[in-house]
């Protein structure tokens, strides 16, 4: 038994029928990529795993410590260890990434406003955050920010990977985390992931392009077509795809995934 | 002693701004308004004759006026079951040590102890009627900055006090102004001398404490030029099961190159009608902001104003309003440019939840000959879910040249996305939701003082508590 299982996976949009039955184990400690070309179902798997209202779920289980966690709300998943990157982070007016932070931390320890003992003190907060604000080249002043307000779009990528180290998840789901990211982003964020790889740590990889894969090298790679895997396999895929790109499958029109977002 | 309240409203709420004490008052005036209720309370309070005919003059007038119908529906309200005034103690008391045992209880479980050592200058708490606890930093004193009670300043310092009382809002300008005019009690009255900064904000704040009672403070400010004064009211009710009347009247002055803010909280409980009239009057290069923060109720119609008299003069209004179930926000602000060269803004946000419905009510004047000003008024409405409402009632009247107006009004629901996103890390849906209110609402909350920030935030948290789960 794999430490997430993805079982049969059928999901849709507004009624169309996006994902047709998606199996995926992943473990602890492995890296996967799944790849697939424009409107294959990409972000309906990332979004469909960590709940979010406009996607429903068919048929299908998705197993996590015992837990189907398509019974959970988001924030269940969340504190159950489950972490998603966006492709596109959400701006929210008026709330600092520091109170984001320091709420989402302190829901993940169980505090709810009243055991203050549960709460991450303030000096604690500063220390958790200095050296991971370092490896992603962002100075203090981010902090102050409102959630994603006036961000360029490394730095929201990049502050979705710090969000990601605060709150230490078990499965990561990395949606698009490359799109639209310069070379020096891409290299922050790899480092910032490859450090976080571990034991304890499982990464499901979404994207287009083999880009990002070159700074973190994938154990196993999934290509998706139609909302169905057609080719799993090692590193060796992602090797085939730059070559030959999606073509095999009915899509030569779309770009070859080595092009650069 | 009252009966258990029966508001649907959360425990924590009812906790810690609903309780109640045994009324315990030296006199009680009956229900209900005519002369001999007037004279009587003109006659406890010891006032100069003036001030009786003002007062019988107000409540003619009072009578005679119509019930407004523009706005939210005030059909329901009964004149002849409300008490008119009430005074809790026989005297004043200078120091904390003084008070009355249950009012300093009621004044604990409020804070105002810990946020008076903390930053107030002074504390001039208003526990029904009257003023009874009231201090001043002997430094504003050496200054002659005046900061009472508006009943004492009218008895020692009767010439200053007739020079401005009613002048800014004379009876007739509304029913609930004539109302006020006819049965005033307590209120602040501040006058910061020409060249003084007070340094640290003015505060006062004020409770309703007795079924069916109506409160009518009086609050009169003038700063002389170039001074500076921030003025806090902070309004808390506990929670009763009929009906109370508050109806306000605020008059400020303030002249030449004189800066005056007056912040309000106020979070009444949610039977009562909130009905107040702000006017400010600023003169030659002076600035007039009014930071004015309005929960509960269960009606509340309130715009604060300011005349814009001489050149250079600026005016402010910065305002919130949050409507739950049953509840109605008629809120907004006006700015009326007398003179050319005059700058006024007008930011207006709004919460509707539960079925609850916000109006935005404002007016910007620009007369004949009050060329170059510009005025710039910005809503924005957020609405919690599908059954509340949110209005705009803009009103523009320009009549002068060169002139620059803009109109911004949104109306937004707390996006499914922003919400997804904030659950996707962890946060329980109530709280995101209440995070992201309050990010809403961050324009009004950065402007106060860090301690009302932090009440206010929470103030939003117990609302919100209601509306979900």
């Amino acid at each position: 038994m794999a430490d997430f299982e993805i079982k049969d996976l059928r999901a849709s949009v507004e009624g169309r029928q996006i994902l047709k039955g998606v199996s995926l184990d992943i473990n602890k400690g492995e890296v996967h990529a799944v790849m697939g070309p424009n409107g294959s179902g990409k972000s309906t798997l990332s979004h469909t795993l960590m709940g979010h209202p406009g996607y429903s779920v068919d048929g299908g289980s998705v197993m996590f410590k015992g837990q189907n966690i398509l019974d959970l709300e988001p924030d269940e998943r969340a504190r159950l260890g489950m972490f998603l990157a966006l492709q596109y982070p959400v701006v929210v007016p008026g709330i600092s990434m520091a109170n984001f932070l320091r709420t989402a931390l302190n829901s993940h320890r169980g505090y709810d406003g009243k055991d203050k003992s549960k709460a991450v003190s303030p000096k604690e907060f500063r220390g958790l955050l200095k050296d991971k604000l370092k490896v992603l080249h962002m100075d203090d002043s981010f902090l102050s920010r409102y959630i994603n307000d006036g961000f360029s779009g490394g730095e929201k990528k990049r502050a979705e990977i710090l969000q990601m180290a605060v709150l230490k998840p078990e499965i990561a789901i990395l949606d698009e985390t490359d799109s639209g990211l310069d070379i020096d982003s891409i290299k922050f964020v790899a480092e910032a992931v490859n450090r976080m790889r571990g034991p304890n740590l499982g990464v499901l990889i979404i994207t287009h392009y083999t880009r990002i894969l070159e700074f973190i090298q994938p154990d196993f790679v999934h290509v998706l077509v139609d909302g169905k895997f057609v080719l799993s396999g090692g590193s060796e895929v992602a090797e085939r795809l730059e070559k030959t790109g999606y073509s095999e499958w009915g899509h030569a029109e779309e770009t070859t995934p080595q092009e650069v977002a | 002693m009252a009966t258990a309240p029966k508001l649907d409203v959360g425990v924590d709420y009812k906790d810690k701004y609903g309780f109640f004490f045994p009324e315990d008052y030296v006199f009680k005036a009956k229900r209900g308004l005519n002369e001999e209720i007037v004279k009587e309370i003109s006659h406890m309070k010891g006032e100069p004759e003036w001030m009786t005919k003002f007062r019988l003059r107000s409540l003619e007038i009072f009578r005679k006026k119509p019930m407004p119908t523009w706005g939210a529906d005030l059909s329901v309200i009964d004149f002849e079951n409300i008490f008119y005034y009430l005074r809790p103690a026989e005297k004043q008391s200078k120091s904390w040590d003084e008070l009355p045992a249950d009012i300093k209880a009621t004044y604990d479980r409020l804070g105002v102890p810990e946020a008076e050592r903390k930053f107030l200058a002074g504390v001039s708490a208003q526990y029904e009627s009257e003023v009874v606890y009231h201090s001043l930093q002997e430094k504003l004193t050496k200054q002659g900055v005046i900061f009472l009670d508006t009943d004492s300043a009218l008895r020692e310092h009767p010439d200053l006090f007739k020079e401005y009382f009613g002048t800014v809002i004379p009876p007739a300008d509304n029913k609930f102004s004539a109302l006020n005019s006819a049965v005033w009690s307590g209120g602040s009255f501040i006058y910061v001398p020409k060249g003084v900064k007070v340094e640290i904000p003015l505060q006062a704040y004020f409770r309703i404490n007795a079924e069916n009672m109506g409160q009518f403070e009086r609050t009169l400010i003038i700063c002389d030029e170039d001074s500076y004064v921030h003025y806090i009211e902070g309004c808390t009710a506990p929670i009763y099961t009929t009906d109370s009347l508050h109806s306000a009247v605020v008059e400020i002055i303030v002249k030449k190159n004189a800066r005056c803010r007056y912040t309000t909280i106020q979070n009444w409980s949610t039977n009562v009608f909130n009905l107040v009239t702000k006017r400010a009057m600023a003169y030659a290069d002076a600035t007039m902001e009014w930071v004015d923060g309005n929960l509960g109720s269960q009606i509340t119609m309130k715009y604060p104003s300011v005349y814009l008299m001489e050149p250079g003069a600026k005016g402010d209004v910065l305002s919130i309003a949050f409507a739950g179930k049953g509840q109605h926000q008629d809120a907004g602000g006006k700015m009326i440019h007398v003179a050319p060269n005059t700058t006024s803004t007008i930011t207006s946000k709004s919460i509707s939840k539960a079925g609850g419905r916000t109006s935005y009510r404002g007016h910007v004047k620009i007369y004949p000959g009050a060329n170059n000003c510009k005025s710039f008024v910005k809503c924005d409405a957020l609405l919690l879910d599908d059954e509340s409402r949110s209005d705009t009632y803009p009103y523009n009247d320009v009549d002068a040249e060169n002139v620059t107006l803009g109109h911004e009004a949104t109306v937004s629901k707390v996006s499914d996305e922003q919400l997804f996103y904030l659950m996707s890390r962890g946060i329980p849906r109530a709280e995101a939701e209440t995070m992201i209110v309050n990010g809403f609402i961050e324009p009004f909350t950065k402007e106060l003082p860090l301690e009302y920030a932090v009440e206010l935030n929470r103030l939003i948290q117990l609302e919100m508590e209601g509306s979900v789960g």
